[in-house]
């Protein structure tokens, strides 16, 4: 577990703008091997996440129990655990798609879902959730991309609407992130005729294009057929290795896990079971409950 | 007993005019009467949704009450209530409000289905990307929702059609209304009768087959 790091937040947030017209340039410094890095907005710090006491209910179920979790800002966190452990719910309530009953979230420094007023901290208004929350972006394991739309326009359209960039700024971002995703083909196709990595790739481009300082991916290859998984997977282990952004991952997948991830968190019923670097989890895993569950998985596999 | 009756052609010619005239208004009151319900009965369905009860509770009330009286009681309330309060308009826009309201409970309904129809993944992603409720609304889930219930729609079309003569209860003389009229000031009622049914038929029976052929088509789309 990283020792309380401090978010930076001293960075401008408009000097990714900055950086995005620069790479359209052909002299954009080689300093990075990866363009989509680059588009991506590869040198800005992503933002810290902090959940503290977080508790979750759904009725009489308890998801998340007094959740205590911390990301340091740029690191790759995974998460794994069996089906139901409240992996996907870690990840929405981040999101904003679930509010917790109890405790508090705190992105870059700042409260998710409290704002302090006359020195204390009380339930946040609209208005400031929707401020903190245009730091995170997510993807969803169905993608969930709008079916009317065309893959460019899934893409620039929350540029358009919610950073106000043009017309012309939203289609040149969301062009250059689909080229880097490798779809530079299919700016006009709509999300029917496309295949479920290309999908997943277009939903990548749409969650980058907003900037993001931290970026939730819930199980992204899971509803993939086995050879399309490669092609997401390739992607994910671009923006891994190549950006700074804060990203928590959910998946399976767990050769991709060690590969990428900065520290493995292993989750069973709604509580951290045991966490540290991949060789350790994967290698040497402290826990009964994570040595079950990592060989039920690679016996699977 | 003589079967065998003696058309009236002369008759009919004269009458025509005041039932053409008769079918301008059923077709005018339909077409405005609609509009408004489908306007209406979007901001009903809208509304409904909020997560705000102080909105959605009355907006309920609001739908169950208008859905479980009947047209002509709303018309009545209208055309004799509204008065009371120093609220005037001529008996045709009362006609056409009172259809409108009444109609759009319904359409209330199909948007409620269609709107219900749009997977919540499709919210979910509008809020992830930080979509405004408005953006959300009308750039994501209404483009979805709308060209499903169009045919329906189209159905309630046809319907308040057929429902315009009643508007002959508050003066409003449609095709059936100036029929009516014939009859009684001729005392020949086969005539006026048998055209006003034919010119029914001419106005529904094409409508009925566009939002038939709507249907197929919206079908057709991914
Ligand atoms: N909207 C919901 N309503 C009721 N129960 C839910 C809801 N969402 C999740 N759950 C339950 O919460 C538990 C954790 O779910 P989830 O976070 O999706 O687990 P995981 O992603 O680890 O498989 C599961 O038992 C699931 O059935
Ligand atoms: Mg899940």
């Amino acid at each position: 577990m990283p020792d309380n790091p401090e978010p930076n937040h001293d960075e401008p947030s408009n000097s990714r703008s900055a950086i995005l017209e620069r790479s359209a340039e052909p002299d954009a410094p080689a300093r990075t091997a990866s363009r989509l890095a680059v588009a991506a907005g590869d040198e800005l710090e992503g933002s810290g996440v902090r959940f503290s006491g977080v508790t979750k209910r759904f009725g009489d179920l308890t998801v998340l129990d007094q959740l205590d979790m911390e990301v340091a800002p740029g690191e790759k966190m995974v998460i794994i655990g069996p089906s139901g452990s409240g992996k996907t719910t870690i990840l929405r309530v981040l999101m904003t798609l679930e509010r917790p009953e109890a405790g508090t979230v705190e992105v870059g420094g700042e409260q998710l879902y409290h704002e302090e007023r006359n020195g204390q901290l009380v339930k946040a208004s609209e208005k400031h959730v929707r401020q903190v929350r245009r730091k995170i972006s997510m993807v969803f394991q169905h993608f969930n991309l709008f079916p009317h739309m065309t893959a460019l326009d899934n893409v620039s359209f929350g540029p358009r609407k919610v950073l106000g960039l043009s017309k012309d700024e939203a289609n040149e971002r969301a062009a250059r992130l689909l080229e880097v995703v490798g779809l530079g083909d299919k700016f006009g196709e709509h999300p029917a005729r496309l295949s479920g990595g290309q999908k997943q790739r277009v939903a990548i481009a749409r969650a980058l294009a907003m900037e993001p300082e931290v970026m939730l991916f819930d199980e992204v290859t899971s509803a993939l057929d086995p050879e399309l998984v490669g092609e997401v997977l390739n992607v994910l282990r671009d923006l891994a290795e190549n950006t700074t952004m804060t990203m928590l991952l959910v998946t399976h997948e767990m050769g991709f896990a060690r590969e990428i991830g900065d520290r493995v968190v292993m989750f069973d019923g709604g509580r951290v079971v045991e966490q540290g670097p991949p060789t350790q989890i994967f290698g040497d895993p402290q826990e009964q409950r994570t040595r079950d569950f990592l060989r039920a998985v690679l016996d699977r596999e | 007993m003589d079967l065998t009756y003696e058309w009236d052609w002369e008759y009919a010619w004269e009458i025509l005019p005041d039932l053409l005239d008769g079918l301008w208004i059923t077709i005018q009151a339909t077409f405005f009467g609609i509009i408004l319900a489908m306007i209406l009965g979007l901001a009903f369905a809208i509304l409904r949704r909020s997560e705000v009860r102080a909105i959605s509770w009355p907006t309920a009330w609001v739908i169950e009450f208008i859905r479980s009286t009947p047209l002509l009681v709303q018309l009545f309330m209208l055309f004799y209530v509204l008065p009371h309060y120093g609220i005037r308009i001529d008996a045709f826009t009362t006609g056409v409000l009172a259809l409108g309201i009444h109609y759009a409970t319904y359409t209330s309904e199909v948007y409620r289905s269609g709107i219900e129809g749009v997977p919540r993944g499709q919210w979910e992603a509008s809020t992830a990307l930080n979509l405004s409720t408005m953006t959300t609304w009308s750039r994501v889930i209404l483009p979805q929702a709308i060209p499903v219930v169009i045919p329906s729609l189209g159905n309630y079309l046809v319907a308040m059609f057929k429902e315009v003569p009643l508007l002959a209860f508050i003066t409003v003389f449609d095709v059936l209304g100036e029929g009516k009229a014939a009859c009684t000031r001729n005392f020949q009622c086969v005539e006026p009768y048998t055209l006003v049914g034919v010119l029914f038929l001419i106005v529904s029976i094409p409508s009925s087959i566009l939002v038939r052929q709507l249907e197929v088509r919206l079908a057709r789309q991914p």
